[in-house]
């Protein structure tokens, strides 16, 4: 990279291009911390209300589907590793490796939203959704809807989280083809990464919360 | 702005005089700047909002105001003044401006990110305030469950909106402060170097980044209840209205040292100034921001003495309440140690320090009669908390935020402000506010219960005395806005350092250029270098 290139590329707030990625660094992180506490709230009450309403939680996880919530673990996990081979082909200077990288990583994630839509409609067919019509004719719901209140509060905001990586994904392809005659900076696609595995995480968390506390998932199926 | 004699690109205000040079300015200055006028309106809007409630109160029957309009108007009181003026205040308008300035940086770590926040906290405003002047929200600032999700049926969505967006906007200014003083401090400048108002900036950061996303998220769960009956708070599917009390308290007590941290950074700068010393302990002082800051996370719960959360709980929190008190004690007691034997300079600014010291003393004490569970619960929901809180942020966190508008105004606009009116002022908001804000101690704790529009006769007096001290704590302030922007264009002009004070923000120029330092500054050292050779603390108003 020539010298121009690199000064381009440096915003001017900042002395060289090490002070910036740092910057870049730590706010990404410090970003995430506030994603652990925005998911925190939830996760909390997931918590209060489980331990108030174990019988009526066991009851109504059995409702979700083990098989969909599996796959999409599945694809989730897959991503990850689709978008750390980005991370490292950015670092690397390959481009075109970069770009395939981050387009399966965004059909992986396009896949899990068309998995989550197919639940999420099957919900609505059974009455599941909280309100009026909702309708748990299984035993032990009186508070079924509680947990369905949370189901559809934490995987929707997960599925908002994906959806936006998908988005910033977008981006990131846009400008790596843009820039592809030139050595880039690989810190967009790094933080790109870092934002993409914390998504996956919450899945990780939310997938054994939710689907697996079940008649199926205690293996009382 | 006059602009006679600066030559265009001289410093930030001249460097281009179009309106989108302004509204989409990368400058941290400019932003502040931006910040400043924004907040401003706000602190309008929710200050005439305090003044019609004072008028109600004159009498003991509610005539001026019908009880759901009563309700209205101190819910557009509260969360005007909390989320969209309090919080942003000195963050967001001196902290945006001086800290670049303070640790030698050409900007903030994320410049664009700053401006975004700007946007973002406008329109969450411009949101808040057509939700609450124009419909109505009857819930008080604090939207409690089930009223706000089951039975309300005033514009509660769109107010909760408005504070998420404003919520996000706060966390957007946090994480750039982090960053930017982790990262961009000039070299020399170690952490034991910064100046105090830094380390209480970093420590209100800290707040924001950690207690905003819990509020969001709560407040988004009050919206999806109402709209997509997702009941997370629903008593009617096993919910818990105390968890939301809980969720929002968790916000919501450290949010009180998002405003009251940053203020006390500015007392830190004025007691140093103002006096020619050293600030007595140093590290103490710097550590016990931090402090506040970790021990406030742990104290929410007494807000919630009588909500019905377990006795041991309440126990718990009532002591770590009371340990809060220890790090305010450090500071209040450094800050008159500094003080002693000094040689103090009674200018405006530092009449609002003076202030601040009594009022917060006030405030802080009566804070901890209200950690005690069984006064607290003879006084809960009185006049006596109503007093309290106020003390804490108007007492404490606006006379900061003017005495450091007063201190830095110079430096921000390159003008100064008629001294003599600017005592005056400082003189009339502090006996308006001890006429208002006393009577109500003693009003709260004959038992007058806040949030209602009429109170048994007995009780008058007092109420009397409390908008008659309103009107003054008002003028006081009018006077202040008013000489503040004549000195935009008929104030003298200001030299490089008028107060003669330490710290790199008065080593560049008046106004400060739009990459603030020619070259970046290296310290060597310590902050607050004030010593008896310049003890004479001239008024050294030269232009540069």
């Amino acid at each position: 990279m020539s010298v121009t290139e690199r000064e381009l590329e440096l915003g001017h707030q900042f002395e060289d291009l090490e002070q910036q990625t740092e910057a870049y660094t730590v706010g990404m992180w410090v970003f995430l911390v506030t994603e652990v506490l925005f998911f925190g709230a939830l996760f909390m009450a997931y918590i209060v209300y489980r331990s108030m309403y174990p019988q009526d939680f066991f009851a109504a996880s059995g409702e979700l589907d083990i098989a969909l919530g599996g796959l999409n673990t599945a694809i989730l996990i897959t991503s990850s590793l689709t978008m750390a081979l980005a991370v490292r082909s950015a670092m690397l200077d390959r481009w075109k490796a970069q770009i395939g990288y981050i387009l399966a990583t965004m059909g992986f994630a396009f896949a899990f939203l068309v998995i989550k839509y197919f639940e999420y409609s099957s919900k609505f067919e059974h009455h599941l959704f909280p309100g009026e019509h909702f309708d748990f004719k299984g035993e032990n719901g009186e508070h079924a809807e509680m947990f369905f209140s949370l189901y559809f509060a934490m995987t929707g905001l997960h599925g908002i989280h994906v959806l936006v990586g998908i988005l910033i994904m977008v981006a990131l392809v846009y400008r790596t083809w843009r820039m592809r005659a030139q050595r880039q900076d690989y810190i967009p696609i790094e933080l790109t990464g870092l934002y993409w595995h914390f998504v996956d995480i919450v899945w990780i968390f939310l997938y054994p919360l939710l689907y697996l506390i079940g008649p199926l998932g205690s293996g009382k199926g | 702005m006059s602009h006679t004699d600066a030559p265009k690109g001289t410093d930030y205000l001249h460097a281009d005089y179009s309106i989108k040079s302004w509204l989409l300015t990368l400058d941290h200055k400019r932003i502040a700047i931006l910040y400043l006028i924004t907040i401003s309106l706000f602190l309008a809007i929710g200050g005439s909002m305090a003044l019609i409630i004072r008028m109600e109160l004159l009498t003991p029957e509610g005539d001026l105001l019908m009880s759901d309009t009563y309700n209205k108007a101190f819910t557009v009181h509260g969360v005007t003044l909390i989320f969209f003026f309090l919080i942003p205040s000195i963050p967001a308008v001196l902290g945006n401006f001086l800290i670049p300035l303070m640790i030698g940086a050409r900007d903030v770590a994320f410049p664009r990110l700053n401006l975004l926040s700007w946007y973002v906290f406008t329109t969450g405003g411009t949101l808040g305030v057509i939700a609450l002047v124009v419909g109505g929200v009857d819930t008080g600032w604090t939207f409690y469950t089930p009223y706000s999700t089951s039975f309300s049926n005033t514009a509660v969505v769109t107010a909760v909106f408005a504070v998420f967006f404003a919520g996000f906007a706060s966390i957007m200014t946090g994480l750039n402060f982090i960053v930017t003083i982790h990262k961009m401090r000039a070299p020399g400048l170690t952490w034991s170097r910064l100046p105090l108002f830094i380390w209480a900036q970093y420590a209100t950061s800290v707040i924001m980044v950690l207690g905003t996303p819990v509020i969001a998220i709560t407040l988004l769960l009050i919206a999806a209840e109402k709209t997509l009956r997702i009941g997370i708070f629903d008593p009617a599917l096993g919910g818990d209205p105390i968890l939301f009390q809980h969720l929002f308290w968790f916000y919501s007590h450290p949010a009180v040292y998002i405003m009251i941290l940053p203020s006390m950074g500015v007392i830190s700068e004025l007691i140093a100034c103002f006096s020619r010393k050293r600030i007595f302990g140093y590290e103490f002082v710097a550590y016990s921001s931090i402090a506040i800051a970790v021990l406030g996370f742990v104290v929410w719960g007494h807000h919630m003495f009588v909500s019905g959360q377990s006795m041991y709980a309440g126990m718990v929190f009532s002591v770590l309440s009371f340990l809060v008190s220890i790090p305010s004690a450090v500071k209040i007691f450094n800050w008159i140690a500094t003080m002693h034997k000094g040689q103090i300079r009674l200018d405006s600014p530092m009449l609002y320090a003076l202030g601040f010291i009594g009022l917060f003393t006030i405030g802080g004490l009566t804070g901890l009669f209200l950690a005690v569970m069984g006064l607290d619960i003879h006084v809960h929901d009185t006049y006596f908390v109503v007093a309290h809180f106020h003390y804490i942020m108007v007492g404490g966190a606006i006379l900061g935020f003017f005495g450091g508008i007063h201190f830095w105004w110079p430096k921000i606009t390159g003008r100064l402000y008629p001294e003599i009116l600017g005592k005056l002022s400082a003189v009339l908001i502090f006996i308006g506010f001890n006429f208002t804000f006393l009577p109500q101690f003693i009003a709260g704790y004959l038992g007058m219960p806040r949030r209602t529009h009429s109170y048994s006769e007995e009780f008058q007096v007092l109420n009397v005395l409390s908008s008659a001290g309103a009107s003054i704590l008002a003028s006081g302030t009018i006077i202040a806005v008013a000489y503040l922007l004549w000195s935009l264009w008929y104030g003298e002009k200001a030299g490089r350092n008028p107060w003669n004070a330490k710290g790199l923000e008065w080593e560049t120029s008046t106004p400060p250029p739009t990459t603030n330092f020619e070259r970046t500054p290296t310290v060597t050292e310590e902050a607050y270098a004030y010593g008896p050779d310049d003890e004479s603390g001239e008024v050294n108003n030269e232009r540069d």
